[in-house]
């Protein structure tokens, strides 16, 4: 059995879990026999059991740097589906309902159809990626995902030739996600990625944080993550994917055409119009630090946009 | 409702001050608990939560001395405007601490950036013109300051706080992502105080027309 220290910047289960996940986990935990309390609340745990609920590759993909703590992922959100303010999330996302869940694969590719949850995932093996993500409001973390390579999952449903771009679709579930009774944005959500962008190795979908299931603030249950852009282009919730020809509208675009652009790669030198990008602050420090060219991933995308001005294509 | 003025400044004054430094108090609290590691208030970016504390608080104190006047016509109570200095000061005094928390916890005084800034992003311009404009508000609110630049000029200088209000509402609606509906409640509020004015206005300078006529 593998044992795991815990490092300092990580949280307890017990701190960051909601009192009756707590107790349904430690219910698990007493019928497979392995554990009394004291070993959730105790300073080492066994790995396996921490990972109970996701079976996963550990550390495929690291960061150099200490993940953000649990509570902050978790605590520290936007969704505007669940209203503006970053704790509307971890408040209201839990009205959410993730099961059962297909998701919708439509246009170019040979196919489309709806496809449960289970269908989706059955063939890929989940891995650990660490990595870091920049909201386009200057604010950082490293984040601790468990998910698959998103190419993987597009190439079983043999995209056309034509099918140059893919755009994504979050839920809109009106009785359950109170923010969309506001139209802060056209509803529902929209996002895209050139073909190639999605074929990419470090975009995934992810279905896991933490070695655990998503909680439902983050995303739940199948959320993109494209660590190179700002974090709006990573769509959460997704129950469309669609195979297009032509550049897809994405929700940040259509509604602030100037302030984002449908590329949304991370860079310091272009600015918004309303703050700097040169720096962020990576959530659990005090001062800014400087942020790199597509957030640190430089070395395996920039070829995606060798001969693009991307003061244009912002 | 008449009440007399010694009670006023008596009592009813400390009581209304206390309570509208309430705000920055549990904010001053938090940040101590902050520092000594200790569970606060102030999120997980404390950075961002203090400049959109601050901000609303000094957005809510114009407003709230914006509906004095209406207020206290309206409800036949002139004692509210006995606070009216108040409310505008202590608006002054939360935008202050916004600016400063921008300055000294954002950009950890930045020069350079901070003055990028201001001259880039039109947002915070409007932002730091509508605190400008404000000082000289805040510098002649002494009794002393209304006798030396006469009343007439007084009342010019103070009916600033129109135009001022309007960029502080504008600051605010920018800084925001999307159509959200804050902005556009307080901006509702707002919109109504300064009918009122208008409306006010029109009526006075009807009358005034009306009694020519007459005396013609």
């Amino acid at each position: 059995m593998l044992i795991r220290i815990r490092k300092s910047h990580e949280l307890r289960d017990a701190d960051v879990t909601p009192e009756t996940l707590y107790k349904s986990r430690r219910e698990v935990l007493k019928t497979m026999g392995l554990a009394t309390a004291g070993a959730i609340g105790g300073s080492v745990i066994a790995g396996e059991a921490f990972a109970a609920r996701l079976s996963y590759k550990e550390r495929a993909i690291t960061a150099d740097e200490p993940s953000t703590s649990h509570d902050a992922i978790t605590g520290y959100n936007n969704f505007y589906e669940f209203g503006t303010d970053k704790s509307d999330p971890a408040r209201y996302a839990g009205a959410m309902k993730t099961s059962p869940w297909s998701v919708r694969v439509e246009g170019e590719c040979a196919r489309p159809g709806a496809y449960t949850l289970e269908d989706i995932l059955k063939p890929h093996a989940l891995e650990e990626r660490i990595y870091r993500l920049r909201c386009v409001e200057a604010w950082s973390m490293v984040i601790p995902w468990v998910g698959f390579p998103l190419g993987d999952l597009l190439k079983r449903f043999e995209p056309a030739n034509n099918a140059k771009y893919i755009q994504f679709e979050t839920l809109a579930d009106r009785e359950r996600m109170r923010g969309l009774s506001f139209p802060v944005l056209d509803w529902p959500y929209v996002e895209g990625l050139r073909m190639d962008e999605a074929m990419h190795p470090l975009a995934i979908l992810a279905v896991g944080l933490y070695g655990e299931d998503l909680p439902n603030q983050n995303g739940a249950p199948l959320r993109l993550v494209v660590p190179w852009k700002y974090g709006y282009k990573s769509i959460k919730s997704i129950v469309a994917i669609r195979f297009v020809e032509k550049e897809p509208a994405t929700s940040w675009n259509v509604s602030a055409p100037r302030e984002y652009g449908f590329y949304s790669n991370v860079n310091p030198e272009v600015d918004h119009p309303r703050w700097s990008q040169a720096t962020e602050r990576r959530i659990g420090e005090f001062r800014r630090r400087p942020t790199l060219m597509f957030n640190g991933y430089g070395d395996e995308v920039s070829h995606l946009y060798a001969n693009m001005d991307l003061r244009k294509f912002y | 409702m008449k009440i007399s003025v010694p009670i006023i400044r008596r009592y009813l004054k400390p009581a209304v001050f206390l309570a509208l430094s309430w705000p920055l108090a549990w904010l001053v609290w938090q940040w101590g608990q902050f520092i000594h590691g200790q569970p606060n208030g102030l999120g997980f970016n404390p950075q961002e939560f203090t400049n959109r504390y601050t901000g609303d608080w000094a957005l809510r104190y114009i407003l709230g001395g914006l509906a004095i006047t209406p207020l206290a016509r309206l409800t036949h109570t002139p004692t509210l405007v006995h606070f009216r200095r108040m409310a505008g000061l202590f608006a002054f005094a939360y935008a202050s601490v916004h600016l400063t928390s921008y300055i000294a916890l954002d950009q950890i005084f930045n020069w350079t950036e901070i003055w990028n800034d201001i001259l880039k992003r039109t947002f915070i311009t409007l932002g730091m013109t509508a605190f400008t404009l404000l000082i000289p508000l805040a510098v002649t609110s002494t009794n002393k300051m209304v006798k030396r630049v006469g009343a007439k000029r007084w009342l010019w200088i103070h009916r600033m706080i129109y135009p001022i209000s309007i960029l502080v509402l504008i600051h605010f609606i920018m800084m925001r992502k999307g159509t959200q509906l804050e902005p556009l409640v307080y901006g509702a509020i707002l919109t109504v105080l300064l009918s009122y004015r208008l409306a006010v206005y029109f009526k006075k300078k009807a009358g005034f027309r009306r009694t020519r006529h007459k005396s013609t």
